[in-house]
């Protein structure tokens, strides 16, 4: 924090906004490879191929092995001949000046140009050279310290900071300067959403403490979180991203063109079809991201919906400071003035996400049990006492997601991680068995039959504990039964429970299932590999909690 | 793999030499051990007649046994041992380490143990040796691997201690060599504070005063009187300590790590210190190259950690004939034989065992903190995977890490 506000105090403007653009994650485009990186070092090293791989296996990075191995390769001798200009260069000098010519030369006065650069760095200083050039740069400060280092700096309220600075940064001396400005630009902060209000995983403790009925209880929608923004005659459709999703939901931003001026919704984007009870699961919307024109047959087939939860700004007012019962009384008059006439609303394009009964807190469960059947991943609690605030505070909204599925399955393949995983095998491969090891012996005589076959059936990375990782890491070294490249077929024996949020037939994947959001949730040292569960099992469990029937559907929803 | 009819063989108790009769770093108790140096992995009890270099005698005498028949050498001395011709050099390691040299019917053979090139004001400078045969260590065998003098990295770390009075700063270490490395620099640079001592570290530091070596003054943690404040302090611990709940007592303190892992990010942030500072006692790639080279050995054979990598790229772009000692005993010699739970055990094998292929034992798994998550084991597969089938059949210490006990599963 002190070494922030030193900094943005000290350097100048034009380094100052590059930084903080670095410091929030702004990606840039790519100015070269990885790879290429990579032979412009082998290159001007003459180090073997090889020897550069095996480095790479151990560091886990290539602007972090071309930084150490640079040094190396060239020796001292050579080293310090030339001091490279970028050693002594801004910040901004680099950035706008320095690294993006690089990408248009050919490539050998693109090697020779790289080499000079790097040529007299440190090591410390290539990374970060490399890392910008590849676009990697990530900085490990959390954004909420970055906005209060800011906010100390420049008087201003980090809420107010966190507004101007949503929907993105402009990194130059001015676009800082208006950052940071005592008086807001009210034409910039126009088409900006308002910072999320994010909830905290459900504390049970906490809450029995506190009426029920206190509590504003929602279903949480499994799509993407979004803000739908009506001002001065245009419209916005912001995600939580903190990107502009609206080119691939053109029907949202009709939606929005007939919605009243100076209007912000808070909501969830997701596919859900006008006529039907509820929405389709979440694969359908993944196949709507990131189209820039969807086709009008994938518009017809997987329509999307605004589901509005809260009302953030009416009348070019900012009502985040109402309390949430108040904001929900005026979103429902919204909603109903917009059902009155023939309009996108009424055809299904906005829906008011429906609030759940809640008298006591045993009531809780059953409501919470009901989310697959209508295709939600849980229930919101929201206090209705409280303003809309600005990220992730404990105390006024919680998240109190379905229990995952398990399944316990058979590690079959690792890969090694990179970054801070790399050269330990973090990536795992399970395995279902193809039928039941007694399916034999039930079959009786007659031809000798098939033992079962352990079919690949997820992927997972997490889930594991450090020191499980290094054990496991271990026992995957020393009992690996075949390499293909960099990934290791394992004996097959070892057992894990993995949890995961829903599940589905796929095409794709060999199983013939696909599953949400896998990962590990216990190390089963208990089960033997042979008791470890079946493809059968997998799909009794989507025929329980498979995609929700509208005979499933419990509560009404607007 | 070594010729067995070479002047060193492999044996199911280590690297051994028939005309003298002897046995180099043995990890089973063997009649006659030559010692490299005192490590844990390296000088293991239950050996008849120990041969090792003098300055390393008290070490080894604390870790073996006051008892252990121990045969004092300086640097260089010629000894007949049987039908061989033995001396020890200086490997430039830690206090009293030694590269070993033999010959007889007219070929010399070199054994480098754990060695660096670096200065270290703590023990006695690296000595090259030609030999025809040479075996070496390829711990940091990555060219990424590349040291900055022992002097900077210790101001560097004085500069970090320095600028944090208001909080204890526990630099985690090797209890045997770095400690003592650390101890001495900081000295030469001036410093004049006492610093302070987790046990596994206070229990070396006479051996090193004793053989004149100037160290900053020290005090163990435990003779501070419990309500003295800590603030500002330096502390020097063993990297098991981290993790332990002797750190209570320094709860709030700055922590870091030196050791040659710390080169790369990702191992710095897996060991969880706030810094990382980047000190070996072992070669880095251009010294093992450099070393390799001078012997003029017409053959190499390289064990310990990056054993591929080095062998081919001394093969290959050296034309030196190289090739990996992996897997076999000296795989084995992270393995704490007899001495699980010793707390030396786990505090100093740090960096060597760290380096082991493929095969970390039980006893280290439990210490939690001398296998380095740095290294990359060497593969298992292969010859070295056969030999080894054939040490986990024989040996229960060198189990299933993860299962505990009984192994389960032999290697494929």
């Amino acid at each position: 924090m002190r070494a922030l506000v030193d900094y943005f105090r000290e350097v100048p403007p034009g380094d100052g906004a590059w930084a903080l653009h670095c410091l929030l994650g702004g990606q840039r485009r790519r100015l070269l490879t990885s790879l290429r990186l990579r032979q412009i070092c082998l290159e001007g090293s003459g180090l073997p191929a090889w020897l550069f791989d095996d480095c790479y296996r151990q560091v886990g990075d290539s602007a972090e092995t071309i930084a150490l191995l640079w040094r190396q390769a060239i020796g001292e001798d050579r080293a310090g001949i030339t001091v490279s200009a970028g050693s002594v260069a801004s910040l901004q000098r680099w950035m706008e000046e320095l690294l993006p010519p690089l990408t248009t030369l050919e490539p050998e006065p693109q090697a020779r140009a790289m080499q000079e650069l790097w040529q007299g760095l440190e090591p410390i200083e290539l990374l970060v050279v490399n890392k910008l050039l590849s676009g990697g740069l990530r900085v490990g400060v959390a954004e909420g310290l970055v906005v209060q280092a800011l906010a100390q700096l420049s008087g201003l309220e980090p809420a107010r900071l966190r507004h101007r600075l949503m929907g993105g940064f402009v990194p130059t001396a001015t676009g800082l300067a208006a950052l940071l400005d005592p008086i807001d630009d009210d034409a910039s902060l126009s088409s900006r959403p308002y910072p999320f209000q994010l909830a905290c995983p459900f504390d049970a403790e906490r809450l029995e403490a506190t009426a029920p009925t206190s509590w504003q209880l929602e279903w949480k929608w499994d799509g993407i979180r979004a803000q739908l923004i009506r001002r001065g005659c245009q419209c916005w459709l912001w995600s939580r991203g903190e990107e502009l999703i609206h080119p691939a939901f053109p029907e949202l931003l009709e939606l929005g063109e007939t919605l009243p001026d100076g209007l912000a919704l808070d909501g969830e984007v997701i596919i859900w079809p006008p006529a039907a009870p509820c929405p389709q699961p979440f694969a359908d919307l993944q196949k709507r991201l990131g189209r820039k024109a969807p086709s009008r047959a994938l518009l017809a087939q997987s329509p999307a919906a605004f589901v509005a939860y809260d009302l953030l700004e009416l009348g070019g007012c900012d009502m985040r400071h109402e309390p949430l019962r108040q904001r929900r009384a005026a979103l429902e008059a919204l909603h109903q003035q917009l059902l009155a006439a023939p309009s996108p609303a009424r055809a299904g394009l906005l829906r008011l996400s429906a609030t759940l009964p809640l008298q006591a807190w045993q009531e809780l469960e059953a409501q919470r049990s009901g989310a697959r059947a209508v295709g939600a991943e849980g229930l919101m609690l929201k206090d209705l006492d409280s303003p809309y605030l600005v990220g992730r505070r404990r105390g006024p909204w919680w998240k109190h997601k379905l229990e995952p599925l398990r399944l316990d399955a058979v590690l079959l393949y690792a890969q090694a991680g990179s970054g801070r995983r790399a050269n330990l095998y973090t990536d795992y491969t399970f395995g279902l068995w193809d039928r039941p090891s007694d399916a034999g012996a039930a079959a009786g005589d007659g031809e000798p039959s098939q033992p079962p076959v352990l079919v690949s059936f997820a992927k997972a990375y997490s889930g594991l504990k450090d020191e499980e990782i290094v054990a496991l890491d271990r026992w995957i070294r020393s009992h690996t039964l075949e390499r293909f490249g960099p990934v290791r077929a394992v004996q097959p024996v070892q057992v894990f429970e993995l949890a995961f949020e829903g599940i589905g037939p796929s095409k794709r994947h060999k199983s013939g299932l696909a599953v949400r959001f896998p990962r590990i949730s216990r190390w089963r040292h208990d089960k033997p590999a042979a008791e470890a569960d079946t493809l059968a099992a997998a799909k009794a469990l989507i025929e329980t909690v498979g995609p929700p029937r509208s005979a499933a559907l419990r509560h009404p929803i607007g | 793999m070594l010729p067995p009819d070479g002047l060193i063989s492999l044996t199911p108790q280590g690297l051994y030499c028939r005309a003298a009769d002897v046995w180099i770093d043995p990890w089973r108790p063997v009649s006659r051990a030559l010692i490299t140096h005192g490590h844990a992995d390296h000088a293991r009890p239950g050996c008849g007649t120990y041969w090792a270099i003098g300055a390393g005698a008290g070490i080894l005498r604390k870790r073996l046994g006051q008892g252990i028949e121990l045969h004092s050498l300086d640097y260089g001395e010629a000894l007949q041992i049987g039908d061989a011709q033995v001396s020890f050099h200086s490997a430039g390691h830690v206090l009293g380490s030694a590269q070993i040299r033999l010959e007889a019917g007219g070929e010399s053979w070199l054994v480098t143990g754990d060695f660096k090139r670096d200065a270290d004001l703590s023990c006695a400078a690296f000595e090259p040796v030609r030999a025809d045969v040479l075996i070496s260590e390829a711990t940091f065998g990555l060219p990424i691997y590349r040291w900055s003098p022992g002097a900077q990295v210790a101001a560097e770390i004085r500069t970090w201690w320095q600028s944090c009075p208001q909080r204890p700063s526990v630099l985690f270490c090797y209890a045997f060599g770095k400690a003592q490395r650390i101890l001495a620099e900081l000295h030469a640079l001036g410093v004049e504070q006492e610093v302070l001592l987790h046990g596994a570290v206070a229990a070396l530091i006479e051996p090193y005063r004793q053989q004149g070596i100037a160290l900053v003054p020290t005090r163990p943690l435990s003779a501070l009187s419990r309500d003295e404040p800590l603030a500002g302090r330096l502390v020097l611990a063993p990297p098991a300590a981290q993790a332990s709940a002797w750190m209570k007592r320094l709860r709030g303190a700055q922590t870091a790590f030196a050791s040659g892992w710390m080169a790369v990010r990702g191992a710095r942030r897996r060991r969880g210190c706030e810094s990382g500072f980047v000190l070996s006692d072992h070669a880095d790639w251009p010294a093992l190259v450099a070393t390799a080279r001078q012997s003029g050995a017409r053959q190499v054979y390289v064990t310990h950690g990056q054993s591929d990598v080095l062998a081919r790229y001394l093969r290959e772009v050296e034309g030196i004939a190289a090739e990996p000692l992996q897997g076999g005993g000296l795989a084995e010699r992270g393995n704490p034989d007899g001495e699980v739970g010793r707390e030396a055990t786990a505090d100093d094998t740090g960096e060597t065992g760290a380096a082991i292929p493929g095969d970390i034992t039980i006893g280290e798994a439990t210490a939690g903190d001398t296998t380095e998550p740095g290294a990359e084991p060497a593969e298992p597969e292969g010859a070295a995977g056969l030999i080894n089938v054939g040490l986990i059949n024989a040996d229960p210490i060198h189990a299933d890490p993860i299962h505990g006990g009984e192994p389960r599963e032999a290697l494929p």
